[in-house]
C-alpha cells in the first residue's frame, strides 16, 4: 500500500455567503495521477488554492505526508518538496529560460549543482534552442513548458497543476502529456483541468467537483459515461 | 550577467580611477564630493527599486537617519569611526523592522509607497519639533529646524585631531562609492541577488518555488537603507551640519527622479542620474532666471515621454545597435526562424 501524500479533511472555504469549497475529503497516494474536473464555479480552483496555501480554508485541514499544513504560506508548502503551477502562467518574464529554471533549482541545491540540474532539464524538455531567450518573448506553449520545467527541476514528490493544457496547441499538449507522465515516476500529480480530451488521454482516477463538493470519484471511463456527470457538465436535466 | 565578475571589476576600477583623476580638473572637489554622495544615495534606491522591485518613497528617511545618527554620535564620542558605523547600522535596523512589518503584512506597490512616505513625513515633523532644550541625546541637542551644527567631522581612525577634509575627503568619498558599487555588483551576481531579481519579476512564482519572499525583501530593503545611511553620514561630514530638510519629501522625490532619469535596473543609471541632475541643479542655482525645480520637473517629463527606460539603458541599446550588430543579430534571427518555422 503506497503512502498517502495529500489528504484533506472537511475542507471548506466560504467567501461571504458563498461556499466555494464544501466539506471536501480528498486523499492521494504516492505517484498517483489524479485529475480534478467539474464545470465552471465547481470549486476546483478554490480547492487547489487551499491546498497550495494561496487561500486559507475557513474550516477543515490539509495534510501532506501526514503533516498538518493547514494555513501554511505557499513558500512553506513549496519548501516541503511540492511543485505548484497556477492557472495563469507564472514566470519571470524579463529573465531567460535558463535563469528561470536555475532559480527554482537553486532553492534546494547550491549554485553549481543547480546549474547542472538546470542544464539537464533544459535538455530533457528540448528547450536548448531558446535557453538564453527571455520568457517574455516566448510563445504561450513554450512558457507553459518552461513553467513545468521549473516545477520538475526541484524534484518534487507532489505536483499540483492548475489547467496546464489551457490555450495550448495539440502538439504542445502531447508534449505536456509526456512530461507529466515522466513526473509521475517520482511524484504524485494532481491536475485541475477543463479539457476533456486531455483528461481522457492522461487520467486514470478522476475526481468530479460540483457546487463546491465532490460529486464522484472513479476511473475516468466510468466517470465519462456516468449520466449525472454528463448532466452536470452539459447542463442537462438527467 | 554575460560578462564575468573579474572583467566587471577591472572595468569598474579602470573607469573610476580615470574619473577620480580627471574630474577634479574640471569641477571643484567640494561640488564633486556632494555629487558622489548623491550618487551613492541614488544607488541605494536603484538597488532596491531597480533590482528588488521595491518602490520606496522614503529613501530620504534613511539618508537623514544616517546623517543625524552620525552627528549625534560624533558629538557624544568626539571621534568619527564609531559614529560612521552607527550611521550605517541604525538605518539598517530601522529599515529591517519597518520592512518586516510591511513585507510580512503583505503590503505591496502603492501601500508600500504610502507607508514609506508617511514614515518620512513623521520623521520630518518630529525632528522639526525638537527645538526645545529637553530634546537631548547624550550631549547632543537635536535642535529642531535649526539642525545640529558643530560636530566632529571625519578623522583618521584612532586620531581624532587628524581631520579628513577638502580634497582628501573627496577621494575618500569617491573610493567609498567605488567600494559600495563593487559590493552591489557582487551582491547582484550572487544567488541572493539573482533571487531578488526573480522576486522583482514574479513574487508569486518565487513563493511557489519555496522562497520566503518577505524575508528576502526585508533583507534587501535593509541593505538599501544601510547604503542610504552611509551616504547620509558622508553628507553630514560634507555639510558640517544636519537639518530636518534631509528628511523632506522634496529630497525623497528627487531620489526617485534620479533613478528614473538615469535608468532603473542598472547599477550605473541611478548614480549618473543623481550626479547629473544634482550638478544641473547646482548650475541652475547660480542664476535666477528660471526656477530650478521647474527644470527638474521638465527633465523628468521629457524622459518619461521619450526615454522611459532612462539614460543608461538607452545608451546601452544604442551601443549594442551600432557595435554589437554584426556579431549578435544573425544568431537571434536564426533562432527566431527555427522556432516559428
Amino acid at each position: 500500500m503506497a503512502e498517502t501524500v495529500l489528504e484533506t479533511h472537511g475542507l471548506t472555504m466560504r467567501f461571504g455567503g458563498v461556499t466555494a469549497s464544501d466539506n471536501v475529503n480528498f486523499s492521494l497516494k504516492a505517484r498517483e495521477l489524479r485529475c480534478l474536473i467539474g464545470p465552471n464555479g465547481a470549486g476546483k480552483s478554490t480547492f487547489f488554492k487551499c491546498v497550495t496555501g494561496l487561500l486559507n480554508p475557513t474550516e477543515g485541514q490539509v495534510f501532506m505526508r501526514g503533516q498538518d499544513v493547514t494555513g501554511w504560506q505557499p513558500h512553506q508548502i513549496a519548501s516541503l518538496g511540492v511543485g505548484i503551477k497556477t492557472q495563469t502562467p507564472n514566470v519571470m518574464d524579463a529573465l531567460n529560460v535558463h535563469e528561470n529554471i536555475w532559480l527554482s533549482a537553486r532553492r534546494f541545491h547550491d549554485a553549481a549543482e543547480a546549474k547542472a540540474r538546470t542544464d539537464t532539464i533544459i535538455d530533457r524538455l528540448a528547450l536548448g534552442g531558446i535557453a538564453r531567450t527571455e520568457l517574455g518573448q516566448l510563445a504561450h506553449g513554450e512558457r507553459q513548458r518552461v513553467e513545468l520545467g521549473l516545477v520538475a527541476v526541484a524534484d518534487p514528490w507532489l505536483v499540483l497543476l492548475d489547467e496546464p493544457a489551457a490555450g495550448m496547441s495539440a502538439q504542445d499538449v502531447d508534449r505536456m502529456t509526456e512530461i507529466i507522465h515522466e513526473l509521475t515516476r517520482s511524484a504524485a500529480v494532481v491536475i485541475v483541468e477543463h479539457d476533456m480530451q486531455f483528461i481522457r488521454s492522461i487520467a486514470e482516477t478522476v475526481t468530479v467537483f460540483h457546487q463546491g463538493a465532490v460529486l464522484m470519484e472513479d476511473h475516468v471511463d466510468h466517470v465519462m459515461s456516468d449520466p449525472t456527470v454528463r448532466a452536470v457538465y452539459l447542463g442537462k436535466k438527467a | 550577467m554575460e560578462r564575468s565578475l573579474g572583467k566587471d571589476i577591472t572595468a569598474t576600477l579602470i573607469v573610476s580611477a580615470l574619473l577620480i583623476w580627471l574630474l577634479p580638473m574640471m569641477v571643484a572637489t567640494y561640488t564633486l564630493t556632494v555629487l558622489v554622495i548623491y550618487g551613492m544615495l541614488g544607488l541605494s534606491l536603484g538597488l532596491i527599486w531597480g533590482f528588488g522591485g521595491i518602490l520606496c518613497f522614503g529613501q530620504a528617511a534613511f539618508f537623514g537617519l544616517g546623517a543625524y545618527t552620525y552627528a549625534i554620535a560624533a558629538i557624544n564620542f568626539g571621534e568619527s569611526t564609531v559614529p560612521m558605523l552607527l550611521a550605517v547600522l541604525v538605518p539598517l535596523i530601522f529599515a529591517a523592522v519597518l520592512g518586516a512589518l510591511m513585507f510580512y503584512g503583505r503590503l505591496t506597490d502603492v501601500y508600500l509607497g504610502v507607508i514609506t512616505l508617511v514614515v518620512t513625513l513623521i520623521l520630518f515633523k518630529f525632528v522639526n519639533s525638537t527645538a526645545g532644550p529637553q530634546y537631548v541625546i547624550g550631549n547632543a541637542r537635536l535642535g529642531g529646524y535649526n539642525g545640529i551644527p558643530g560636530f566632529q567631522t571625519l578623522n583618521v581612525p584612532g586620531n581624532p585631531d587628524a581631520f579628513i577634509w577638502g580634497d582628501p575627503y573627496f577621494y575618500f568619498c569617491a573610493v567609498t562609492l567605488v567600494i559600495v558599487f563593487l559590493l552591489v555588483t557582487w551582491l547582484l551576481r550572487s544567488s541572493f541577488g539573482r533571487v531578488a531579481i526573480g522576486i522583482r519579476e514574479n513574487e508569486t512564482r518565487m513563493a511557489l518555488m519555496g522562497y520566503d519572499v518577505a524575508a528576502r525583501k526585508t533583507v534587501l530593503f535593509a541593505i538599501g537603507a544601510a547604503i542610504a545611511g552611509l551616504a547620509g553620514a558622508l553628507f553630514a561630514n560634507w555639510g558640517e551640519i544636519v537639518t530636518p530638510g534631509l528628511f523632506s519629501l522634496g529630497q525623497s522625490a528627487e531620489i526617485i527622479i534620479w533613478c528614473i532619469v538615469g535608468g532603473l535596473g542598472t547599477r550605473l543609471g541611478p548614480i549618473l542620474g543623481a550626479a547629473g541632475l544634482a550638478y544641473l541643479k547646482f548650475m541652475l542655482g547660480q542664476q535666477s532666471l528660471i526656477d530650478n525645480t521647474l527644470i527638474t520637473g521638465l527633465i523628468l517629463v521629457l524622459f518619461v515621454l521619450f526615454l522611459p527606460k532612462g539614460l543608461v539603458p538607452a545608451v546601452a541599446a544604442l551601443w549594442k545597435a551600432s557595435f554589437g550588430r554584426a556579431r549578435r543579430r544573425p544568431h537571434a534571427r536564426q533562432r527566431r526562424k527555427a522556432r516559428h518555422g
